[in-house]
């Protein structure tokens, strides 16, 4: 698999494609880019041959990651599903990283965007989409918070907990079960999210780093809404995986951000083949033109969005006129 | 309610396999046809191609009637046919208009009780039947060759179209590039997706070969049924339980 596109010359910041048509078509070719450390091949994706990573020369030793996703989720769409997916595949196939979690975190209410219905009901249907995942689950945490939480403080929280089980899970590997009813937003206990690991593989603690699109790392830009530290702290105290179409836009961001550049190896970009613009906000729209919004959304969440007659004009009105969270609080803080 | 013409939605293609944006069709052709408050959609019709189509890669024809049945489990007014794939040669869309609308006229002589309610009461006439298709069928019949001109015809004229935009297709640029679909624009709908999903089967086919996840981009009933058959797998993949056909199997 050839490196796709090298207009800047640290060889360590690449967009990993998993194109299918730049691929040769050679059998049993793992898609990405081959290994650092010099052209060995590792077990594909797929879970069902853990036997290769044994007749593989070395072993290499994987990070386990685990892939934090915050956001409205306002409603939540198989297009953020699908990050999850690919970003997924793609860090198996580096080599490298092993991801064993994948975590949803909707916002709090008290961000106080245009638009944002209830957190029970965004954690509900975030719930019921991923109960057909056996890694990924909605978390809780940051929803519960009375204050809007910035997401380095979500980053850290959910680092804090891992670090804090590995040290009580010494000897034994974690055995992660994921609960199988469909848990009341109100009775979800700190411990209780947990998944079942694949292949105990740990070495350390996995790491959390955050999943986002294009569209996150574009708003690192927008005056106020991050404080620059924060973003230092993303990048270089956990990471950052970007999944975008465009990827030397992507690209372009990071080289004209020294903090970005400085931390340019924790920086993944997986390069989405497919447009996939399943966006909250036209899901939104289509339900208030009474257009269907079926096969956009898991089919348990267009039910319950149906049910509960979650989104209207009225809806979409809600905090109109506040101020976002992160604008109001950075500018307060900024010195004048 | 006023006097709606029925209508049924017919999608024929390799639906290899049948994938979310299949189904997505569907839903936006209903609602745009809705929204003209001139028709009122029954059924919509799945009829996937005849394996002697001989194009690449297609899997055995009672695989892809499987999958397009399992992805429509839970939708109420959509259905699989698998009349067309069950005939001895391939054949041409229009023969299989014509076949699905004499089966709607054969319904509709017969005498209707009270039924689920899809037939609407205030009207006896039989359901319009109408060719369902994405922007990118449309301009195939500008490929030389691909399509007879009188097939087209009968399919503009008789029956009608209902196609569904995509991305880098200009659908009333075909039309008006074409005297036939020109002549008989006011039975082409052109709907359009209001939420921009590209993804293809093709694209799918791809990733399963490459060992790669689709969850989301398919009913996890037909991801299942995919593996649990050994579908889409490349040819040197290890699936133990696949049955690997050497014919077009490849991803």
């Amino acid at each position: 698999m050839r490196q796709h596109f090298q207009s800047y010359p640290e060889p360590s910041l690449v967009a990993h494609t998993c194109n299918p048509s730049t691929r040769e078509a050679e059998a049993g070719e793992s898609p990405g880019v081959r290994d650092e450390r010099g052209g060995i091949r590792v077990a594909s994706v797929d879970q069902q041959l853990p036997v290769l990573s044994v007749l593989s020369m070395e072993k290499p030793e994987r990070t386990e990651v685990v892939l934090l996703a915050c956001g409205s989720f306002n409603p939540i769409t198989n297009m953020h599903l699908r990050l999850f997916e690919l970003a997924r595949d793609y860090m198996n196939s580096t080599g490298k990283y092993k991801v064993v979690k994948g975590i949803i975190s909707p916002v709090g209410d008290a961000y106080k965007k245009k638009g944002l219905i209830p957190a029970h009901h965004r954690v509900i249907m975030a719930e019921l989409a991923t109960k057909t995942s056996g890694w990924v689950e909605v978390d809780t945490w940051e929803s519960l918070q009375k204050e809007w939480v910035e997401t380095v403080k979500v980053l850290r929280h959910h680092q804090e907990k891992l670090e804090a089980r590995s040290c009580n899970q010494q000897q034994n590997s974690p055995v992660l079960e994921k609960p199988g009813r469909k848990r009341k937003w109100a009775e979800q206990r700190q411990n209780s999210t947990q998944k079942k690991l694949l292949e105990p593989n740990t070495k350390g603690v996995p790491q959390v780093k955050l999943l986002c699109g294009a569209d996150l790392l574009e708003s690192f830009g927008v005056p106020n809404l991050w404080k620059s530290e924060d973003i230092a702290h993303i990048v270089a105290d956990h990471g950052l995986i970007c999944v975008t179409r465009a990827g030397s836009d992507a690209q372009k961001l990071i080289y004209e951000s020294d903090v970005l550049w400085r931390h340019r190896r924790n920086i993944h970009l997986v390069h989405e083949w497919v447009p996939n613009d399943i966006s909250s906000t036209r899901i939104r729209r289509a339900l208030r033109r009474g257009q269907s919004i079926r096969y956009l959304v898991p089919d348990l969440v267009q039910e319950y969005i149906e049910e509960h007659s979650l989104y209207s004009a009225e809806s979409e009105d809600r905090n109109l006129g506040a101020t976002l969270a992160p604008l109001q609080r950075n500018a307060a803080e900024a010195p004048s | 309610m006023k006097n709606r013409i029925p209508v049924v939605l017919l999608a024929c293609g390799s639906f290899n396999p049948i994938t979310n944006m299949h189904l997505r069709l569907f839903e936006v052709a209903r609602d745009h046809l809705h929204q003209t408050g001139m028709y009122q959609v029954i059924e919509g019709i799945i009829s996937p191609v005849n394996d002697n189509y001989g194009k690449k890669d297609l899997v055995p024809s009672h695989h892809r009637v499987a999958m397009a049945r399992l992805a429509l489990q839970t939708s109420d007014w959509i259905r699989v046919d698998s009349w067309e794939s069950e005939q001895t040669q391939w054949m041409e869309t229009v023969k299989v208009l014509r076949h699905h609308q004499s089966q709607l006229l054969r319904s509709a002589t017969r005498v209707e009780g009270p039924d689920s309610g899809k037939t609407p009461s205030d009207t006896a006439a039989a359901p319009e039947l109408k060719l369902l298709c994405g922007a990118d069928v449309l301009k195939t019949f500008q490929t030389p060759n691909l399509w007879k001109d009188s097939h087209i015809q009968e399919i503009v004229e008789k029956f009608g179209l209902v196609c569904v935009s995509r991305v880098g297709h200009d659908p009333k640029g075909y039309i008006l590039g074409s005297p036939i679909l020109c002549k008989y624009q006011h039975n082409i709908h052109l709907a359009r997706e209001p939420v921009l999903n590209e993804m293809s089967a093709t694209y799918v086919r791809r990733a399963l070969g490459q060992g790669q996840s689709v969850k989301y981009l398919l009913p996890d009933s037909v991801i299942a049924y995919i593996k649990d058959h050994g579908l889409y797998v490349t040819d040197s993949s290890q699936k133990g339980r696949s049955i690997q056909k050497n014919k077009g199997k490849t991803s």
